[in-house]
């Protein structure tokens, strides 16, 4: 269906990139998400792409390009990291509040400070109640096949909203990996042109995006915006079908490793998956029920999917590779655990904080978190419920 | 081309009435003549900071704007506009477009001179076709008159309050058209409301339709942050340019040029006089402030003559 190739991440997600052709890309460097707009400004530079882009002087600036443009009537995207992200705080919000579908390819950065140019994922889990789809990836198959995807999702009608496509500092963005990539004219044929219904540079009908709203309109605004979320779990889902069709690649809102029987399930999002699956296999050898929801859709949490797929386990751990600062867990562990309470399940869960500012997570530590799951369901006691893993000992800092 | 007023002033409004903004207000006299400069035909759009003209002229559901608009937030106007005109030129280039679109954004001076001043200078830099129009009230308006880098000096706000210790904003204001000059663009130029708007006429064409970028900065009175009898307005602005305390230039291609030089020179006080802000300077006692505003005002004059060469 598509050929071969080994890319890093990044050049994965610019390759993606460069097939989808977009109108206009303002983006500001920042570590280690900068190779994406220097392979894009390179492809304009040499004509494979039409794409304008925009050297902005802040991330600040990117993304409110991003908006300009967006609005204006041009598909858009930008790329950032870390502080980069951070930086465009507020501007996530009026994106996603004015219904653009711009997107955002994230590579994931451990935030400042101290400062870290490392993965986790505490940059975009910052950003996670800013009104955007947010998807990550495993790998950089994943990376690439997500960014293909992604403005079908953002721009259905249906949903019409900016979509955060991210995948991790180093571990996906500078490894290079085997992949395959999708022939150019399938991809231009898949994601389509950009036809916004209204846009600002519309001569039959001018538009004004970004009114100010008191209380008798705010509210229903941002129920509008919650439902058009909503939406995205279904319109994901046909997506996913259709791309499967081109790529032989099957995606859903999650992904379940050896569930089927599990007793023992991590929750995981990103790189860190592989490495929960190869401990799974280790356990499953030695017949140990052990499992993996690896987490593709974030925003919108799928909630009810999830609780499904955990419905017989005896113990669940939630990995967070970001701090929530809540202390009582990290913001994946918040979701799941509250989704599990609703679904009235009654296994165990804890939640664990691991592999902050690029930590190295191994097999090994992942069997320490199975083995814990085993203990907390042989004796009955779940002790901590807010844990860390590969945190190293204070005498020895 | 030859400046009609009745003319210039029958040209249809492209900022409808039945905006909330207050009576004598400059920011809407500011918007609504440079507006005037489009060319019948073409196409428009404008951008905007958030403060009084956002909030004002587009409340939900509501909007005032005849052309397309686009408020993002305080900051990033500047940037803001230089993606809607880089989307104009990306489609355009691939056909999916044919009018002839103008890029003009507006903000006050809080979103121009502080908090918009890198997007604004990005912008400018990186030379996009469009026009940032600063309409320069001198302080934070819409947020309760808080002072800003453009605040005249003694100038009595609410973060920089007169009382038994304090001679209100201490600090000069910033010379912004001098700061966007010096990133080498197109055209800058500073006016205000004289001479039946010819002065700011023909400023906002040349700004508008000079290829790539272009900055105006328009000395637009508040009422309610000066505290004056809101009929006055066009008096405060004469007497801004008589006293050259806010002279009417250009800076098309780096060239500086002068654009009128009062026959006399007025003392500052002609305009300080009468607006609520500086009323504690003509108290007994403080004689020596307005010398020193003077001082300023004079040695501000001379730089800029030094510039254009007289």
């Amino acid at each position: 269906m598509g050929k071969k190739d080994r890319m890093s991440g990044n050049e994965a997600v610019a390759n993606a990139l460069r097939q989808i052709n977009p109108d206009v890309m303002p983006a500001f460097p920042i570590t280690p998400s900068t190779e994406i707009p220097q392979f894009m400004a390179t492809f304009a530079a040499n004509g494979l792409i039409d794409t304008e882009f925009i050297p902005v002087e802040s991330e600040h600036s990117s993304m409110s390009a991003s908006i300009g443009a967006e609005a204006a009537g041009a598909r858009t995207v930008t790329a950032t990291s870390s502080c980069g992200l951070a930086f465009m705080w507020e501007e996530l919000f009026i994106a996603a509040s004015n219904r653009l579908p711009l997107a955002l390819t994230l590579v994931n950065r451990a935030l400042s400070g101290p400062i870290n140019i490392n993965c986790d994922h505490s940059d975009s889990m910052g950003a996670r109640d800013a009104g955007w789809i947010q998807l990550y990836a495993e790998t950089n198959q994943e990376a690439y096949d997500n960014m293909i995807m992604a403005y079908r999702i953002a721009e259905h009608k249906d949903v019409r909203l900016p979509i955060m496509i991210c995948q991790d500092g180093f571990i996906t963005s500078h490894a290079v990996m085997n992949i395959e990539v999708l022939e150019d004219d399938v991809v231009k044929k898949f994601v389509g042109e950009y036809t916004p219904d209204d846009y600002l540079l519309n001569k039959e009908r001018p538009m004004a995006v970004g009114p100010y709203a008191v209380s008798g309109f705010y509210m229903e605004a941002k129920r509008q915006q919650a439902e058009a979320l909503r939406n995205v779990k279904r319109v994901a889902l046909e997506v996913a079908a259709e791309y499967e069709q081109i790529s032989g690649r099957k995606y859903g809102l999650f992904e379940e490793y050896r569930m089927e029987d599990a007793e023992y399930a991590v929750v995981i999002i990103g790189s860190a998956a592989g490495t929960a699956k190869d401990a799974v296999d280790r356990l499953r050898d030695k017949g140990i029920k052990a499992g993996v929801i690896k987490i593709r859709f974030f925003r919108p949490f799928p909630a009810a999917e999830i609780t499904a797929a955990l419905k017989n386990v005896k113990a669940v751990a939630v990995m967070d590779r970001c701090e929530g600062f809540s202390d009582h867990g990290g913001p994946l562990g918040a979701d799941t655990i509250s989704a599990m309470y609703q679904a009235n399940l009654n296994a165990y869960a804890v939640n664990y904080i691991y592999g902050l500012g690029g930590r190295d997570v191994k097999v090994e530590s992942i069997l320490e978190v199975f083995a814990a799951l085993q203990e907390i369901v042989s004796t009955g006691k779940v002790g901590e419920t807010y844990r860390y893993l590969g945190l190293r000992d204070r005498k020895d800092a | 081309m030859s400046y009609n007023f009745k003319e210039w002033m029958n040209k249809p409004e492209r900022l409808a009435p039945g905006h909330r903004m207050c009576a004598g207000c400059g920011g809407t006299i500011a918007v609504r003549n440079v507006l005037r400069a489009l060319h019948e035909g073409d196409k428009a759009v404008i951008g905007n900071a958030t403060g009084c003209l956002e909030v004002s002229t587009f409340m939900y559901p509501y909007t005032a704007w005849e052309d397309s608009y686009i408020h993002n937030a305080f900051e990033n106007a500047g940037s803001t506009l230089s993606g809607v005109e880089t989307a104009y030129r990306a489609l355009k280039k691939k056909g999916k477009i044919d009018d002839t679109y103008k890029f003009i954004t507006f903000g006050g001076d809080g979103g121009t001179y502080d908090i918009g001043l890198q997007s604004l200078s990005g912008a400018m830099e990186r030379n996009h076709d469009m026009v940032y129009v600063c309409y320069d009230n001198g302080a934070y308006m819409n947020t309760g008159v808080q002072r800003s880098s453009a605040t005249p000096m003694y100038a009595d706000t609410t973060t920089t309050p007169v009382g038994k210790k304090s001679i209100g904003k201490l600090q000069n204001r910033k010379d912004l058209a001098e700061v966007i000059a010096a990133h080498d663009i197109p055209y800058v130029a500073q006016t205000t409301f004289v001479q039946n708007f010819k002065d700011l006429h023909v400023k906002a064409e040349k700004a508008i339709y000079t290829p790539g970028a272009a900055f105006l900065n328009i000395m637009s009175p508040c009422p309610t942050g000066w505290k004056y009898t809101p009929s006055d307005l066009l008096e405060y602005c004469k007497m801004a340019v008589e006293t050259c305390y806010w002279p009417l230039f250009e800076v098309v291609e780096g060239k500086w040029i002068l654009n009128y030089e009062p026959k006399k020179k007025l003392p500052v006080e002609e305009f300080l006089r009468g607006q609520g802000r500086f009323k504690h300077l003509f108290k007994p006692g403080n004689e020596h402030l307005i010398a020193e505003f003077q001082a300023e005002v004079d040695r501000r004059w001379e730089q800029l003559l030094y510039f254009c060469n007289r």
